[in-house]
């Protein structure tokens, strides 16, 4: 048993104390399972299968009390993978007590914070370690321990966190797909700090809206989520990559614009401490909607951003000097239907990341999901090489309870 | 002499009577409104029944709080409970008398507050009849007003005036709309599209008085003509003054309301 595992059984055992002293029958519960089948339109770069099937499960728990000043909420996550067994894997996505107050609000446990504006890449979004098996999107997160303050005042809202307790990022195994060409092993990780993942990382962010304008502005101290790669040579799978988590300091910006239909948004980053050059990123852009059109009720929106990252070639993400196109189309009818597609790509290069998006409600409960996703015109060089034989297709069939 | 009397008030009565029927317009349109001042807060639970045109039907849940502002348009928090895919989805909006209105969404599987554009007038409010416009707080500075006469309704006596939007993404040319004489209720209205033909009628039922003042309806119909689809909120357990405040209408409340 390792480390991480020993932090999540220490979770569980929290988990199951709470609910056995009596408060389980007191509040709801609710959550989803969900089916998916992953099809891919050729085998792996390591000869992986071309066609992986999964189920998913995330119940979560709520009780509140005290005039719903002071809540509970509990959310685990299971996931069965049929040819990764990186991505068969357990989480507790939140267990927290909240206690709000009139000019603040007290969380103490593991759960998810989101910072930031833009839809191609969360730049500022730091607090969460990245749960990369269950999508490069890099949407889904691991739970995090912390003990988070917000201070709401009439200027603002000022939250202080104290992250108690580091999670590592999980990549696919050998047998998966949408890896690296060498596959990580995550038993390897390394950290700068000699206390390892056990290393008190913080965090600060103020937050205010201003008439049209919403601003953020945050520091991060601590451990990079994001790990840097070492070649190391394992016994059993040969050169693997090794994760190595250095201490960084990474002071953020995010700001939104509202004018009629226009959102105009810009996230701004400057990191210090992560591999030899300091460095400073940003994706800047815009959506535009046009809502109801003629009178059907479907809302189409435009969308168009600018990725930048100042280290270019050498950047550990592969979007330094890009561009987001992209359009979103929601029908408002009775199944929710909506649609997301769009590209980004390098003017210079060629290499194009090419996203599909689509959903709707099948009844009250179900819910089914598409995704297409394609690589193309990728060149060996390019960090999104290691992609180009995993155009894959993907349904989700989600039960909601 | 006699003839240039005439003449004068030929020229003059149309303009005087279309004057006087905005003022009469707006004037029952302000006491409907001051009648509902004053109610502070308050609570309610919405279940929005959509029927389509060959009578299938889905159900939607919602809860609703509102927060009364003295010099500008009420703020208002609504939790989505059904279905169940964008349960835990929760909307935060600060209407303003006038000018865009400030809008929110949380989203809780991301855990993502996202400021959202206003200028969605005339959408469908989740796939029902009712557009953003329909349901978004009903101030007097949205609409230019004209009274056009007295009917009876449902065997009450009704005012009944006309009114045009002011916004320019309004999905409407005007509505017509009636007001009972006693307590200034709204009792019907009838919305005509961009092409000024009748779109949709709206009728209020079951009317209940709260702290001896407010009154609510139990029950809206609102039918589409032009799809023969219809959708009817049914209200619950309304709750008035229950001690709710600026800070349960911010972000932060918008995170963690359940």
């Amino acid at each position: 048993m390792n480390k991480r595992h020993q932090t999540q059984a220490f979770a569980l055992l929290v988990a199951c104390t709470l609910f056995f002293a009596g408060s389980l029958w007191a509040g709801e519960w609710q959550g989803q399972a969900a089916l998916e089948n992953t099809g891919f339109a050729r085998s792996g770069g390591a000869d992986q299968d071309t066609q992986t099937a999964s189920f998913m499960v995330e119940p979560e728990y709520y009780h509140a009390w005290d005039n719903h000043q002071q809540s509970l909420t509990f959310k685990a996550f299971y996931r069965y993978d049929s040819r990764d067994s990186e991505r068969t894997h357990w989480d507790i996505r939140e267990l927290t007590w909240l206690h709000a107050s009139r000019n603040w609000e007290w969380r103490l446990g593991v759960r998810k914070v989101f910072w930031g504006v833009t839809e191609s890449f969360h730049l500022v979004d730091i607090i969460n370690q990245t749960d990369l098996v269950e999508n490069l999107d890099g949407e889904a997160k691991l739970g995090q321990p912390m003990i988070n303050l917000a201070w709401i005042n009439d200027w603002g809202t000022l939250d202080f966190f104290l992250l108690t307790g580091f999670r590592e990022r999980t990549f696919p195994g050998s047998e998966g797909r949408l890896r690296t060409g060498i596959a990580v092993d995550p038993d390897r990780a390394a950290y700068e700090s000699g206390a390892e993942e056990q290393h008190l990382d913080g965090a600060l962010r103020y937050q205010h809206s201003l008439g049209a304008w919403d601003l953020g502005v945050a520091h991060f101290h601590g451990t990079s989520r994001e790990p840097l790669f070492k070649p190391a040579v394992t016994t059993e799978h040969g050169v693997m990559l090794q994760p190595y988590y250095p201490q960084i300091d990474q002071t953020s910006l995010d700001l939104q614009g509202t004018f009629g239909g226009w959102l105009l948004k810009l996230e701004g980053a400057y990191r210090t401490g992560f591999g030899d050059t300091d460095y400073a990123a940003m994706v800047a852009g815009f959506e535009y909607t046009f809502f109801d059109v003629r009178g059907s009720g479907l809302d189409i929106g435009v969308l168009a951003e600018y990725l930048y990252d100042e280290r270019a070639e050498n950047a550990t993400q592969p979007f330094a000097d890009d561009w987001f196109l992209g359009s979103r189309w929601a029908w408002n009818d009775t199944a929710g239907s909506e649609l997301l597609f769009g590209v980004v790509f390098d003017p210079d290069n060629g290499g194009r990341f090419w996203n599909i998006e689509a959903n709707r409600r099948l009844s009250d409960q179900l819910k089914v999901s598409l995704e297409m996703r394609n690589f193309s015109h990728t060149r060996t060089e390019e960090l999104l090489h290691d992609f180009a034989r995993d155009d894959h297709f993907r349904v989700n069939l989600a039960y909601y309870f | 002499m006699t003839y240039l009397m005439l003449t004068f008030c030929l020229f003059a009565n149309p303009i005087d009577i279309d004057a006087a029927a905005a003022e009469r317009g707006l004037a029952i349109a302000q006491t409907a409104d001051e009648r509902d001042q004053g109610f502070g807060d308050f609570s309610a639970d919405l279940e929005m029944i959509l029927t389509n045109r060959k009578g299938k039907q889905s159900v939607r849940q919602l809860r609703n709080r509102s927060l009364e502002q003295a010099e500008d348009g009420d703020k208002l928090l609504i939790l989505f409970d059904n279905p169940a895919d964008v349960k835990g989805t929760a909307f935060l909006a600060f209407t303003h008398r006038v000018g865009q209105d400030d809008q929110w969404l949380f989203l809780p599987a991301l855990k993502r507050v996202k400021r959202i554009s206003s200028s969605n007038k005339s959408g469908p409010f989740m796939g029902s009849e009712f557009a953003y416009e329909d349901l978004t707080s009903q101030e007097i500075e949205k609409y230019r007003y004209q009274y056009l006469g007295e009917e009876q309704i449902d065997g009450q006596s009704a005012f009944k005036i006309e009114r045009y939007p002011t916004d320019a993404n309004s999905g409407y040319t005007r509505q017509t709309v009636w007001y009972d004489q006693t307590h200034y209720r709204l009792l019907k209205i009838e919305f005509y599209d961009r092409k000024d033909s009748l779109l949709k009628t709206l009728t209020y039922h079951a009317y209940q008085q709260y702290l001896d003042k407010f009154w609510r309806a139990d029950r809206m119909l609102m039918i589409n003509h032009q799809t023969g689809k219809k959708t009817e909120l049914v209200w619950r357990n309304y709750q008035f003054q229950t001690g709710l405040g600026e800070r349960d209408f911010d972000q932060n409340s918008l995170k963690r309301a359940r």
